[in-house]
Parts: C-alpha cells; sequence; structure tokens
C-alpha cells in the first residue's frame, strides 16, 4: 500500500513549510466518501417508507438534483445498464405531476445498486451541467429572427414537438415564469438569468 | 437548379438539426431546474410533516406526565386539593340529566340587535343554504342556536348505526371529502364547485372537521345542518379530531371560548358527547368502506358494527365506567397488604424502558383481566401498547389521587365516591367499551397505509397501525370489498392511491401548512364506483405565483418552523456540538453538524441539503457553532428581558403548556390564578427536569400586564412570548405590546397551519 500522503516542501524565503497534500487516490477517497453521504440523503428523502428503495419514476429527481444534467435519453440508457424496464418518458416526470390514472410501470431502485451506479457518475463528472453562455447560443439558435426573444408560439413547439419533448403542465410552468405578460413573448436572456439565480 | 436546391436541403437539414439539439440541451436544463424544485418542495413537505407529527408524539407524553403526576403529587393543603379537583373535573361522564343543562337553550334570549343568521327547527334546507351563506360573510350564529342546533344533532346522531350504508341506487351520485381542519373556505368552494347537497347529490364527511383551522365551529354547524336536512344522504364519520383531548391542544376549544365568551363552556360540554355520537364509518353499496385513518390486521367490522361508540369519549384515553373503577379499586384494596407501598403499582410504567409486563392483549381473558388486577401471564407487550395500558391504569390511579383529594387521610376507608350518585345503570345500556372494543376503535381512526407488507405499531402518531398492503387485501376479501376510502394524512396533491388502487386518501383542507403547500380534493363514485378526483387550492394568491415562487414561499414558511425548532433545543444542540469539539475550538465541520442536529431533534430530516439555509456563514466546510446558536436567539427573542434559555424552555413546551393551562381552566373562562399557574409550572418542570427557577417564572408572569388581581390571562401570556398566534384578527386586537407577524407554525394550536 504506497502511503496516503506526501510531503511537499516549498521554501518561503528562510522557512522551510511542511505541508501534508493528498495524493490523487487520497482525493478519490475524499470525493467518495462525501459523494456517498450526498447520494445517500437525497436518496433517502424519497425513500418515504425508510426501506432503502425508491419508486424508478423519482430517480431522474434524485439524479438532477445531485448536479448532474443527463437528457431523457441518457438517463434512459443509464437505467437500461442498470437493467431497469423503463418507460423512458415516465421517468422525467416527478411523481406528484403525473396523472395517476396513466398506465405506468412499477419499480423499485434499491440503495445498494443506486449508490456505485451513481458514484461513478459523479466521479466521471459524466452530465455535466451546461454553461450560461452554451444556453444562451441554444435559445440564440432556436431565435430564428436574432432578436433576443422567442414568441409564445415558437417556444411551445420547439419544447414540445422536438428534442425531448416536455409536457403540457411543465410547458406551461415554463411559460409562467418566463413569459413577458405585456408582449407575450420571451426574453430568453433575461430568462436564463433570473432562473441561474436559483442555482446556488 | 439541382445543386442549388440540394445545398438548400442541406442548410435545412443542418439547420434543423442544430434546432433539435438546441431543444434537446434546453430541455436538459430545464428539467435539471425542475428537479431542484422537486426536491426542494419534497424536503420542504417532510420538515411541515416531522414536525406535525412529533407534535403528536407529545400527546402521548403528556399523558405520560398526568400518569406521572398521580404517581407523585399528594396533595398537602386544601388549596392543592382543590387544584388536583379542577384539573380533572373534565374527566367525568356526562350524564343525562347534565346534558339537559348543558343543552338549555331555550333560556338563551337573542337580542333584537343580533344580526346574524336565525335557525328554526325543524330545519330546512333553505336554512342550511343561508347558513352556508351568512358564515361566507363572516357572520356569527348565536349561541342559541349553536346550542339548539347541536342539541337536535345530537338526538339525531344517536340513532345512527356505527356503520352507515349509502347506495347509489338512490343517490346518483356521491361525493366524499377528507379532512378540512377548520378551513371553511374550502368547504364552501366545494359546495360552490360541486353543488349544494341534495336528496341527489350525497356527501360524506371523512371526519377532522375541527382544530388548527379558525372556523372549525362554522363548519359543524354547516355540516350539522345538512345532516338534519337531508338525513338519508348526508352523513359524517368520526374523526381523531373530533374528540375534546385532541380540540384541547389543537385549537376547537380556544376557538369555541374565544367567539362564545358566556356560552362556550356549554357548547364545548355537548360537543364532547356530540363527537362520541358520531358514526365510525360508512359503507357505499357493500363495496366502498369510508372510514377516517385506516385498518389494522385486527379490524373486526362486526365488533365494530355492534359496540356503544358513545362509551368511547376519547382514543387517546381509554376510560370505562366509574361503577367498574370502584369495584376494581375495592378489589385492589382488599387484595392490598400493608400499603406502606407508595412505589408505582406493578401495572403503571415504571420508567421509560418497557417492563416486562404479563400481558397478551387481544386475547378474551385480557378484557377481563384489564378490570382486575391479576393478570394471566402470557407474551410481553410492545412498548406502545403498553403505553395505552398505562393510560387505562390512569384513570385507575386518577380515582385513587381524586379520593385522597377529597378525603385526606382517610382513603383507607371504603369511602363512596363523590360520583357514585351518577353511576347508576341506565336499564337496557350495553355493555362497557372492553379494551378491544377500544382499539378497534382508535386503530380505525389513527391507522395509516404502508408500503411495506404486514401491521405494526404507529410509533409516529402514538396510535393506530401502519397496515401493509396483504392487511388490506385481507379486509377487503374478507367482508367482499372493493377499495377503502381514508383520510387522516395530508398529502401535496389533495389525494393519493396506494395499495394497488385499493386505498385511496383523500384530504380536502388545501394549504394545510402554509399557501401554496398542498391542494385539496373530493371524489365523487357513481353508479360504477370508479372514483372520479376533483382537486382545487381554495387560494387565489397561489394562483398567481409561479411554481418557483409557491414552492420557495412554503420553504420560507417551513424552514421559519425549523429555525424556531433548532432554537428551542439550543442547549442541548450546543451539548452535542460540545461533544464534536474536544479540541474546544469553538469549530465543528459541517457534517459533525448534521450528525448533531439529527441526534437532538429526531425530525430524521436530510440535514445536508438544508444546511444552506439554516447556516449563513461557514468557512472551510466548519461552523463556529456559538454564534450560529446566537444567531438563533436573535430572530427568536421578541423582549430583551427574557433569558434566553427560559424562552427556549417556553418554545419547546408550549404546545404541552397551553394544553395544561386549558385542562386546569376547566371553567373556560381564559384565567387561571398566579397560584395555580405557579403549581403547574412547578410539576411540570419537575417532572420534564426544567432547570427554571419559580421566582424566575412569577417574575415573568408578572412582567405581562395583568390586571394586578393575581390572575393570569392564558391568551395574553402565551402570545406574549409568541407561543401561539396573535388573537384572531377579526376585530379583537390583542392587548399586547409586542404584536408580532409571525405565523406560528408546527404544533400550534391556532391559525392556518
Amino acid at each position: 500500500m504506497s502511503s496516503t500522503f506526501r510531503t511537499h516542501f516549498p521554501t518561503l524565503g528562510n522557512t522551510v513549510v511542511a505541508r501534508p497534500v493528498l495524493t490523487d487516490e487520497a482525493l478519490d477517497l475524499l470525493y467518495h466518501q462525501n459523494f456517498t453521504k450526498k447520494i445517500k440523503e437525497a436518496f433517502e428523502v424519497f425513500d418515504h417508507e425508510s426501506k432503502n428503495t425508491v419508486d424508478v419514476r423519482e430517480i431522474g429527481t434524485i439524479i438532477r438534483s445531485l448536479g448532474c444534467c443527463p437528457s431523457e435519453g441518457e438517463l434512459h440508457d443509464l437505467l437500461a445498464e442498470e437493467g431497469c424496464e423503463v418507460w423512458w418518458m415516465s421517468v422525467s416526470l416527478p411523481l406528484s405531476k403525473r396523472f395517476v390514472e396513466e398506465l405506468e410501470p412499477t419499480g423499485y431502485i434499491r440503495y445498494e445498486k443506486f449508490l456505485p451506479v451513481m458514484t461513478k457518475v459523479l466521479l466521471e463528472r459524466r452530465y455535466r451541467p451546461i454553461p450560461e453562455d452554451v444556453l444562451l447560443q441554444a435559445f440564440e439558435v432556436l431565435d430564428s429572427a436574432k432578436c433576443g426573444f422567442l414568441t409564445k408560439e415558437e417556444l411551445i413547439k420547439h419544447m414540445t414537438e422536438e428534442g425531448d419533448p416536455i409536457s403540457q403542465e411543465e410547458m406551461e410552468e415554463m411559460l409562467s415564469a418566463a413569459i413577458h405578460p405585456h408582449s407575450n413573448s420571451i426574453n430568453y436572456k433575461e430568462y436564463i438569468t433570473m432562473m441561474l439565480i436559483d442555482e446556488n | 437548379m439541382g445543386s442549388s436546391t440540394s445545398i438548400h436541403h442541406h442548410f435545412a437539414f443542418q439547420n434543423a438539426e442544430k434546432a433539435f439539439k438546441a431543444a434537446i440541451l434546453i430541455q436538459r436544463w430545464y428539467r435539471r431546474y425542475v428537479a431542484r424544485l422537486e426536491m426542494r418542495r419534497q424536503c420542504t413537505w417532510s420538515i411541515f410533516q416531522s414536525i406535525e407529527y412529533a407534535g403528536q408524539q407529545d400527546q402521548v407524553k403528556l399523558h405520560d406526565f398526568f400518569s406521572y403526576l398521580m404517581d407523585h403529587f399528594t396533595p398537602d393543603s386544601h388549596q392543592e386539593k382543590e387544584f388536583l379537583d379542577r384539573m380533572f373535573t373534565e374527566e367525568r361522564f356526562p350524564q343525562e340529566a347534565e346534558m339537559e343543562k348543558y343543552s338549555d337553550y331555550e333560556s338563551i334570549e337573542v337580542p333584537d340587535s343580533y344580526t346574524g343568521p336565525h335557525l328554526s327547527f325543524p330545519l330546512l334546507p333553505d336554512h342550511a343554504t343561508a347558513l352556508v351563506e351568512a358564515f361566507r360573510l363572516k357572520q356569527q350564529l348565536h349561541a342559541r342556536y349553536v346550542l339548539n342546533l347541536l342539541y337536535e344533532a345530537r338526538k339525531h346522531l344517536a340513532q345512527l348505526p356505527n356503520i352507515n350504508r349509502l347506495s347509489t341506487c338512490y343517490s346518483e351520485e356521491i361525493t366524499v371529502c377528507g379532512d378540512l381542519h377548520g378551513q371553511l373556505d374550502d368547504l364552501i368552494f366545494i359546495f360552490y364547485k360541486n353543488g349544494l347537497p341534495s336528496p341527489e347529490r350525497a356527501y360524506v364527511f371523512n371526519g377532522d372537521f375541527v382544530d388548527r383551522g379558525k372556523d372549525s365551529i362554522e363548519i359543524l354547524m354547516v355540516l350539522f345542518a345538512f345532516m338534519l336536512v337531508y338525513p338519508k344522504e348526508f352523513h359524517l364519520n368520526r374523526g381523531n379530531h373530533e374528540d375534546h383531548l385532541m380540540n384541547l391542544r389543537y385549537g376547537f376549544t380556544k376557538e369555541v371560548m374565544q367567539k362564545y365568551k358566556v356560552h362556550g363552556k356549554k357548547i364545548l360540554r355537548i360537543l364532547q358527547d356530540v363527537f362520541c355520537w358520531l358514526p365510525l364509518a360508512t359503507l357505499i353499496d357493500e363495496k366502498v368502506l369510508i372510514l377516517h385513518g385506516g385498518v389494522s390486521d385486527r379490524t373486526d367490522l362486526e365488533l365494530l358494527a355492534k359496540l356503544d361508540r358513545h362509551k368511547i369519549v376519547s382514543t387517546l384515553r381509554y376510560k370505562i365506567r366509574k361503577e367498574n373503577d370502584r369495584q376494581t379499586e375495592e378489589k385492589r384494596k382488599a387484595h392490598q397488604t400493608s400499603s406502606a407501598q407508595t412505589s408505582t403499582p406493578w401495572f403503571l410504567p415504571q420508567s421509560r424502558s418497557p417492563p416486562s409486563l404479563p400481558f397478551h392483549l387481544g386475547s378474551d381473558k385480557a378484557h377481563k383481566a384489564s378490570l382486575s388486577s391479576s393478570v394471566p401471564c402470557s407474551a410481553l407487550l410492545e412498548h406502545t401498547e403498553l403505553a395505552w395500558l398505562g393510560r387505562r391504569s390512569v384513570d385507575q390511579e386518577l380515582e385513587r389521587c381524586q379520593q385522597r383529594a377529597s378525603f385526606p387521610g382517610i382513603w383507607e376507608k371504603e369511602e363512596p365516591l363523590p360520583q357514585t350518585s351518577e353511576a347508576h345503570t341506565v336499564p337496557g345500556e350495553l355493555p362497557e367499551p372492553t379494551l378491544q372494543e377500544w382499539r378497534q376503535v382508535v386503530d380505525i381512526l389513527w391507522s395509516d397505509p404502508m408500503m411495506q407488507e404486514g401491521c405494526k405499531a404507529n410509533t409516529v402518531r402514538g396510535g393506530g397501525c401502519y397496515f401493509g398492503p396483504d392487511v388490506t387485501e385481507q379486509l377487503l376479501q374478507k367482508y367482499n370489498l372493493q377499495f377503502l376510502i381514508r383520510s387522516h394524512e395530508c398529502k401535496p396533491e389533495g389525494y393519493e392511491f396506494c395499495h394497488n388502487r385499493k386505498v385511496l386518501t383523500i384530504f380536502s383542507a388545501s394549504n394545510y401548512y402554509e399557501v401554496g403547500s398542498n391542494r385539496g380534493a373530493y371524489v365523487k363514485l357513481g353508479p360504477s364506483l370508479s372514483p372520479y378526483i376533483v382537486q382545487y387550492q381554495a387560494n387565489k394568491a397561489t394562483h398567481m405565483l409561479t411554481m418557483r415562487q409557491r414552492i420557495s414561499r412554503v420553504e420560507e414558511s417551513a424552514l421559519r418552523a425549523l429555525r424556531e425548532k433548532l432554537f428551542a433545543h439550543s442547549s442541548d444542540l450546543l451539548d452535542e456540538f460540545k461533544k464534536h469539539d474536544a479540541d474546544k475550538t469553538g469549530l465543528i465541520t459541517l457534517t459533525d453538524w448534521a450528525a448533531a442536529v439529527e441526534s437532538v431533534l429526531h425530525l430524521g430530516l436530510p440535514w445536508r441539503m438544508l444546511r444552506p439555509q439554516l447556516v449563513n456563514s461557514s468557512m472551510n466546510n466548519t461552523l463556529e457553532y456559538r454564534s450560529w446558536l446566537k444567531d438563533l436567539a436573535k430572530e427568536q427573542l421578541s423582549r430583551e428581558n427574557i433569558q434566553s434559555s427560559l424562552l427556549e424552555t417556553l418554545y419547546r413546551n408550549r404546545s404541552n403548556l397551553e394544553t395544561i393551562f386549558r385542562i386546569i381552566d376547566s371553567d373556560h373562562s381564559g384565567f387561571i390564578s398566579l397560584d395555580e399557574f405557579r403549581q403547574t409550572w412547578k410539576l411540570f418542570s419537575s417532572h420534564m427536569n426544567i432547570d427554571i427557577t419559580d421566582d424566575c417564572i412569577c417574575d415573568l408572569a408578572r412582567s405581562i400586564d395583568f390586571n394586578k388581581d393575581g390572575h393570569i390571562d392564558i391568551n395574553e401570556f402565551l402570545e406574549a412570548f409568541r407561543l401561539v398566534e396573535q388573537s384572531s384578527s377579526e376585530g379583537q386586537a390583542a392587548d399586547c405590546p409586542q404584536s408580532t407577524n409571525a405565523n406560528d407554525n408546527g404544533c400550534s394550536s391556532s391559525g392556518a397551519p
């Protein structure tokens, strides 16, 4: 076993300072431990029965609240990797926003299974969040007139018909926050700034 | 042409592809945003729920306090004896003669100046409708009509069976509503949206009409009025809050006394009886069972149908009639050898450790055994079951103490009890509720469903059980039912299916914890019996807010309640922090902070996630805990002359304090004497190991502006320390120098939460 510390001796004028520095291994271990606590806590929020299981439909929420930003497809793939059969649409919506009348698959994910998968995801820095400027560019791509605004219809069309379509309800939510009441359009730069304030 | 078109197509394709990718990017980002909100919402929900249930556990602890009281308090003086009497006069069974006295409404005159609604009996549908309208206009019903209505309601309820039956053949549409908890706006909304009750529109209200909200009495008036007008189509089930002991703590008692200063006591007395007469369950088409809490693995519908529900006064205390008490008392005295033994009788819990009681509840021998002191040996009891049993014997002890209080020094004699005259048997009376029957009722009023299979004691609530899908299935099969409708638990969407859609929870009090916290819902059933659910949120303001704003608002409220709870445990927290700070640096890591907080509060909350909102400044992952605690205190302290430790104690125990005050104030005048207050405090602090001197408390009490005649206005006292919300804003300005606009959350007895 290699030692976890090696000392580094910079000279500061005439003083010699010994300062322990963590090896990559040790750093990994440290992150690992921190990850475990974070993952456990996020998991437990949705483990309503304290049985170390969560409904598979909440997994998307958990993964995203841990800082990851996967697309629906990526989420589906991740779960498929772990052998979970799910309908990829239902994974994205929080449980509380679903109409219970829909036919839904049931399934549970155990903590023991989730932890190593999620740890790997965090260690590998998969599904990193999108930087603000890239997000802005994305909006600009959709803004065919290049005027800094998207009309309500444009946004609805893009969000509900392309990519990984979002639901009617989520669309309404998005609009309620984004839309300018008078012009009925969305100043996306302002919108991004406003939303990112919450991202502390 | 060819080439330009293909280039055009190429660009078009590229653009489309770019747009597609851009859309995905935005959607990814947006979904993450929504997930974070959802996480916050869920955390907020956990905060409210854990605080609410912790409050209910408090109730259990309060009863332990009373049993302690019974053990250790020997009245030395006439004053103290009187004090005890006052404490426990509430516990008497109301007898018929008394009932007549309490429901004497005819002598009450309605002055000409009264502008509220008038009622005449028998009630007509128009009266009931007019009542709803009057309440919508914020009028108050005169005490005479309240009493009259309650009297008629009681008469009607008394002839109903325990389990009422409805059929969709007669009423095509049956609407079932859940908990209302004094929120009149929700009731009015339901009638507005769904229509008023009528022979074609049947309603079932599934308990918990009162407590917490501010219009409980109005809700009761409306519900009873419609019940009298449409007796076949309008049904009520009893909830765990239809219970005078719960009302003492959760606000209904206070509401009645505030609104009806002169006749409130009468109203409360007759209500106590009316609640006992509420039916226990409703059955639709013999297929859908509606009851308030849930079921257990020993739920026996036949037994429930047969028992005398009127004898079950409160699901918090198992009372049997005085007669049996006396018999048992005599038996015990006969068995007792030289009674130098003043130590706790074997059947009372000795301390917090569960004793090895040789008792197996639920067996046939059990209820006989519970009435005598010799007991067959069997299995060990579960701790909660023990607590209930302990409670039952508390009543025996109660009797003993009352006797001693009334006849100091001669308790050895077989002196007849003062209440003997009331304990005569009425011919044709049904047998006493046995422990088994009482537990049946507790189970259906307090249980919650769980996802796991099985059936285990509901330790969170302190009563009833958690029942799994197998228990549900077993019950449905046994009685050939299709599904269960219950309430009792607040749900974010106002409803929730579980157990493979065999159990439906329906909760009708929207914004229960805070404006924007949840929707309310009701369910409609037609002949097909397939549930149709309608949701609502009775507050226009929330519709204007975005989800983010709504969540932020509710979150802020929850965090405030949480910070208050943290403050209330400052001393314990400090001790715990110190344990993690062996080197006395004054710092602890944030991880240790989370562990320490959980070990003190036991709320099971995701502290690491909540940390950014609870801890403002932390450097290098460490926290200066002393200054953090100081900041917490600063937020809560409204008066400088109070020691923060005293306030902390008051906060922690305020619900108990208020409940005790209201019990002491048995004539519901709102005043207790300084002496009584001191005595209560003395007892309370010795039991709870509170380290506050009597002088300190007395100074405090005196520092509030009393009328200096030695009486404390309970409300003034509690309000002065922001222990409860200020008196109702409807015109009654509290005469308190320190008006606050604090929203009182958690275990508060009044206000929205």
